[in-house]
């Protein structure tokens, strides 16, 4: 790894302004962050961690119902303490990396570096949450940009995730068999006003909702529902562990799973 | 009541008080005063021109002491070959050089360049980012097929073709072979991949080069299984450094399962730039290096043909394999897919007739060599796969055609050139059905089919050979080492021992097993035995622990050299006791005169050995020290047979093991509870084959599963507890232990069983077009064959 | 360079490091406590597990400047006070959970997070809880079982002793 000058603030306004420094760069938990540096493949001449900032810790229900996370906050909290708020995203959290990786790794960090294959775009999309930073609210819909990109702009803080809590929702994760990443993972929220599917890990696009599942279940909230649907097309990824086509059958799969033990 | 001392007890391991506890020794804890780092630039291409290296900026930065390119070792050896195989026409296979540092091409991604030697490890890396290569991209071979079509570029440019050797084994077989196959009632072929695996020992390679000035004397620590060997390699055939200028120490070794068997460049470097730099100098690869650097495994894409007669007999085998050897040969690769393969591919069966041949070939990959099995596991898979696959085929249970063909009278002369000495593979058959429940099977069908599953079972018969040997016999086949062990056992004067052998433990527990040995033989505890592996200034010239060896040829050197201390032990007994030595019994650790009341205790020998007041000093040297080589005059063979019980999703593809049964025979039993641990890793890393694991490469020769990014080692939860069974037991007829090895069975056996088992499954689902899936079975694979057409 | 302290196996300890040294690094190279080991560079293979404010980590994947003030434990932090394996370390040598020996710090420093929080892991609980440690030698059967007899369970039913 190249050097680089390290500092850990306290507060968001001190990691903003050194996130104001030349080639400066937030660390969340460190857990993509640090081997992709390892690699060289990335070089922040700063690294402003975000361990420290203690008002970006923690889960909460807002005023609206809303289960809101701190950026800062680890998966293993997510999955602990937003259980007996929204259980499908305690369970998801859960199952992000392993319980080290669970214990460092962060839901601003997994959200700001959007990995195609991560677990939480699926949740925030499949929520609708909305994406807090130090100077705006973004909606999940807008958040998300395709592979690695976000509406994020450069030394943006995730300072607060908020999830709507939904009637029913459930995740079903695909393992890739080394990385654990999701090789396909769905998350399918009920909500009073619809249905959300949120698909991660099948499409080079990155996370996003398979529309045609969402009307279908709209119409009926059941794993039969979606039997007539074609599996999803468009730019499926095809690597070493699966085909484009391969993919798109277990994303229908797999919502049908969601759907069945959501409903 | 198990035994809870000596041979056939589960001693428990001595070395795991330093493991448990952060206080082992490493390579990598190894640091010395003044160490430099080094740093490989390695080839991001695989096959390239090398038209011109720019050191210059590169030496301007920070910490750089010096930067070394192939220049530098134009006048040094190349990496030596250990085993030259002789074509089916009875030419010398084509060997070409393997330098230190690539010289004018680069022929695989990771073939090192230049190595910056720099105050740091992180300068190094710097400043090897900074080196201007002037590499002219050439068209890579990959595919095996393709590489020795004619008109395809040429990994080596003085060589006539890719083509390393063409070998046929027994060529004069080849006739009668084919024409039992026209006369055959039924033939079952069956085309399939042994694909290629990483090692993945979880402590990466690491060397650590010494020179003293003073006395001229050069040291490597290395992640070695066999220092010795790496001393006799590196000394003779690349540096040129005499064998006694030279000590090369193996300390704690983080697993090898063969990869650290060979002599790598690294080594080499290290040795040498310690001496250049008058400094220590250290590497440490990271995984990300390991995967371009350490040899990989397995890699042949084999044609097999079963040739039966009317009544369900085996007549006749005929194989064809590509063998890829990589870019470069690595020190035993040819030797694996023909004496470690052809010779097997009789396995438990009195196929009267076989034929294999193997075409090693040249690609521009990471070079393939020895790893868990070597051979064996590709040559079981074929063979228990073409099997299964014939019994689906004629419509009759795969066990009983096995059965129906079992070898049953030992010694038995396989058609293809080895003896087995003794083994009951029926006896192996019944013990594994009796541990599967395999009459409850449909049952558990019927139960996964009433959740949406498909169950299937797989059952598979496995031989291997281990201890390869003898000497003699294995420099005919073109070995250019022996293949012998060594121990020295050393008496201290108050009793205790230290034994130094040439075998090295990395995880097999030597230390304990080895020590039980040796306690037993004298009636000792234990703990008054030491056993000292793994450095060449303290111990003899041994070859090393690899090829499940180490107890029967590396154990039976030790036994040897036991014998003779017993022997001059009783001499001196027989002095002390004034007693003929011939009526002098040791038990318990003393010596008694048969017929009377005396006694001497093993204590009171020793002291006498090394204070030698009263002592026979015209017929006998004092002291207690003795040593034996040990070259066996055959291989061991052990057997056994291996039960899975799979299911599949058949929505995603995917495979769970929801159970494996192994029953082995692995003669006599020196530590149950270590061989348990050995059968079990072995099945582990035989399931990772079946499911998970792939080196794969691009079409460029890039490698695609380059980290656990992409590499899926077997997790926890990939596995089940395993059924393992050794209480069948034919004891190995030609060492003195009885014994035959286990390292290595569970690796050979388990991929057939868990394949077979998939196969099953899918037919019970209905899916009864497949009829082979190539491994890993991965839930897109098997998806995939469930699907196509 | 930057000085870091913390506290590691109960002793302030305090060295200088640059911004990108690894907690790992600080240990093996700074502290000279070689028993935390580096199998990967991607976060995966678990030897390097320690525990940071009572919580299993990756050190591979934490700066040591980011564990300032932190109380870390190490694998030789974990015996006995008195020098004797722990329950844990005992009952991986008792049941044969290692080989070779590189993993076993970070598969002793799992288990102990592990049965803080869940004293009595079923095998599906252990098995999914190691999910970030690599073993290449046990075939984990050992494992598995070391860790639910250190948890008190009754492992004579489990094949294999």
């Amino acid at each position: 790894m190249y050097n680089f000058e390290f500092s850990k603030p306290g507060t968001i306004d001190e990691a903003v302004a050194a996130l104001g420094a030349d080639e400066a760069q937030a660390l969340g938990g460190g857990q993509t962050l640090l081997p992709t540096m390892k690699q060289r493949l990335a070089a922040p001449e700063v690294l402003v961690s975000l361990t420290g900032i203690d008002q970006m810790k923690g889960i909460c229900l807002s005023d609206a119902g809303e289960v809101c996370i701190g950026g800062a906050t680890t998966h293993a909290t997510v999955a602990a303490e937003a259980a007996a708020h929204y259980p499908a995203l305690a369970a998801l959290a859960g199952r992000i990396g392993d319980p080290a990786v669970r214990n460092r790794g962060t839901i601003g960090g997994s959200l700001a570096n959007n990995d195609p294959s991560a677990c939480y775009p699926a949740a925030a999309l499949g929520s609708g949450a909305t994406i807090i930073t130090n100077t705006r609210e973004i909606a999940a819909d807008d958040y998300f940009q395709g592979m690695f990109a976000t509406a994020l702009d450069e030394g943006e803080i995730i300072t607060e995730v908020r999830f709507p809590v939904p009637e029913a929702a459930n995740y079903q994760k695909f393992v890739q068999p080394a990385s654990r990443f999701a090789l396909v993972g769905v998350f399918v929220a009920k909500y009073a006003d619809g249905v959300r599917v949120a698909v991660t890990g099948a499409s080079s696009d990155g996370v996003f909702r398979w529309t045609e599942a969402e009307e279908v279940l709209n119409g009926s909230f059941t794993k039969d529902a979606i039997d007539a649907l074609s599996p999803p097309s468009g730019d499926m990824i095809a690597d070493l562990h699966g085909s484009a086509e391969y993919r798109a059958h277990l994303v229908k799969v797999m919502t049908g799973r969601a759907v069945a033990a959501a409903s | 009541m198990p035994k809870d001392h000596g041979i056939g007890a589960s001693s428990k391991r001595r070395e795991d008080l330093r493991f448990l506890t952060g206080r082992g020794r490493y390579t990598d804890d190894i640091n010395l005063m003044g160490q430099a780092y080094v740093h490989f630039l390695r080839s991001d291409m695989a096959h390239g021109k090398i038209n011109g290296i720019d050191t210059s900026e590169a030496e301007k930065m920070p910490g750089v002491i010096r930067i070394f390119t192939g220049k530098d070792f134009e006048g040094v050896g190349g990496l030596p070959c250990g085993w030259q195989v002789t074509d089916r026409h009875g030419n010398p296979m084509q060997e070409p050089p393997h330098p230190i540092l690539a010289q004018g091409k680069v022929r695989h991604v990771g073939d090192p360049i230049c190595a910056v030697v720099a105050e740091s490890a992180a300068q190094a890396r710097s400043a090897a980012e900074a080196i201007m290569l002037d590499i002219e991209e050439l068209p890579a071979v990959i595919d095996m097929k393709a590489a020795v079509q004619d008109g395809a570029p040429k990994v080596h440019d003085e060589l006539d073709s890719n083509l390393c050797y063409d070998w046929g084994f027994v060529e004069e077989n080849k006739d009668a072979v084919n024409k039992a196959f026209e006369e055959a009632a039924h033939v079952t072929t069956l085309e399939l991949v042994n694909q290629r695996l990483a090692p993945n020992a979880m402590e990466p390679r690491v060397a650590v080069g010494d020179y003293a000035p003073g006395t001229d004397e050069s040291t490597l620590y290395t992640t070695s299984q066999n220092p010795h060997v790496i001393r006799l390699l590196m000394g003779a055939f690349v540096l040129g450094i005499p064998e006694h200028k030279l000590r090369v120490v193996a300390p704690d070794v983080g697993g090898g399962f063969g990869s650290k068997i060979f002599h790598y460049a690294e080594e080499a470097f290290c040795t040498f730039a310690a001496k250049a730099i008058q400094r220590p100098v250290k590497w440490t690869a990271s995984r990300s290096e390991a995967f371009i650097s350490d040899a990989q495994g397995r890699d042949h894409v084999t044609k097999i043909e079963l040739a039966l007669d009317a009544d369900n007999n085996f007549t006749a085998l005929r194989t064809e394999t590509y063998a890829n050897m990589g870019a470069y040969l690595s020190t035993f690769a040819p030797s694996v897919p023909t004496w470690l393969h052809g010779t097997l591919m009789a396995g438990n069966y009195k196929t009267p007739l076989i034929y294999v041949n193997v075409k090693a070939v040249f690609t521009n990959t990471v070079p393939v060599d020895a790893y868990r099995g070597a051979g064996r596991p590709e040559a079981t898979f074929q063979l228990e796969r073409v099997i299964d696959k014939a019994a689906r085929e004629l419509g009759v249970d795969p066990v009983e055609l096995r059965r129906q063909n079992f070898v049953t009278e030992f010694p038995y002369a396989t058609p293809v050139a080895v003896e087995y000495d003794t083994g009951d593979y029926h006896a192996t058959m019944d013990k594994l059905l009796e541990m599967i429940d395999r009459d409850g099977f449909e049952a558990r069908a019927a139960e996964s089919k009433a959740r949406g599953k498909l169950r299937g079972l797989g059952i598979n018969s496995y031989i291997e050979a281990c201890g390869i040997a003898p000497s003699a016999l294995v420099g005919q086949l073109g070995a250019r080492a022996g293949l012998y062990e060594s121990a020295t056992v050393r008496v201290n004067a108050t009793g205790g021992l230290v034994v130094m052998t040439g075998s090295h433990s990395h995880g097999q527990g030597h230390e304990t097993s080895f020590a039980q040995v040796v306690a037993d033989m004298i009636g000792i505890d234990e703990g008054m035995v030491e056993i000292v592996h793994g450095d060449t200034a303290n111990t003899p010239m041994g070859m090393g622990t690899y090829g499940s060896r180490s107890l029967a040829v590396g154990g039976s050197a030790m036994v040897r050299a036991t014998e003779k201390i017993i022997a001059k032990a009783k001499k001196i007994a027989a002095h002390l006791m004034e007693a003929a030595e011939g009526d002098i019994e040791l038990k318990d650790g003393e010596f008694t005169v048969a017929g009377t009341d005396k006694s001497v205790a093993w204590g009171d020998v020793t002291l006498a050995a090394y204070v030698p007041h009263n002592y026979p000093l015209e017929e006998l040297e004092p002291g207690l020290e003795e040593t034996a080589f040990y070259d066996p005059n055959n291989f061991t063979y052990p057997a056994g047979a291996y039960a899975c019980e799979v299911e599949v999703d058949p929505d995603t593809g995917k495979v769970e093991i929801l159970s494996f049964a192994a029953a082995d025979d692995f003669g006599n039993i020196v530590n149950p509870m270590i061989v348990d641990g050995q059968v079990h890793g072995g099945l582990a890393q035989g399931i990772g084959q079946a499911l998970l694991e792939n080196c794969a490469y691009d079409e460029d020769g890039q490698l695609l599963s380059a980290s656990y990014m992409d590499y899926a080692m077997p997790r926890a939860d990939d596995v089940p507890f395993y059924a393992v069974d050794h209480s069948c037991q034919t004891p190995c007829t030609h060492n003195p232990l009885g014994v035959k090895g286990c390292g290595e069975a569970g690796a050979i056996g388990s991929p057939p069983a868990v394949v077979n088992a998939v196969v099953d499954a899918l037919h019970r689902g209905g899916h009864s077009h497949v009829m082979h899936i190539d491994m890993p079975l991965t839930p897109h694979r098997v998806w995939q064959a469930m699907h196509q057409a | 360079m930057t000085q870091v302290t913390m506290t590691v196996n109960g002793k302030t300890v305090s060295g200088d490091v640059e911004g990108r040294t690894l907690l790992a690094e600080f240990l093996r190279e700074g502290l000279k406590m070689t028993g935390t080991h580096i199998g990967c560079d991607t976060s995966q293979c678990g030897a390097c597990v320690v525990h940071m404010n009572g919580e299993a980590v990756k050190s591979c994947s934490v700066l040591a400047l980011d564990a300032e003030g932190a109380e870390v434990k190490t694998i030789e932090g974990m015996a006995n006070p008195d020098g004797s394996l722990s329950t844990i370390q005992q009952a991986f040598q008792d049941h044969h959970g290692l080989q070779c020996g590189f993993c076993t710090p970070g598969m002793v420093m799992s288990a102990a997070a592990l049965l803080k929080d869940n004293p009595k892991p079923t095998e599906r609980e252990i098995r999914e809880y190691l999910e970030g440690n690599i073993c290449r030698c046990t075939g984990y059967h050992n494992i598995v079982k070391a860790i639910m007899a250190a948890s008190g369970q009754d492992v004579g039913a489990i094949a294999a002793e």
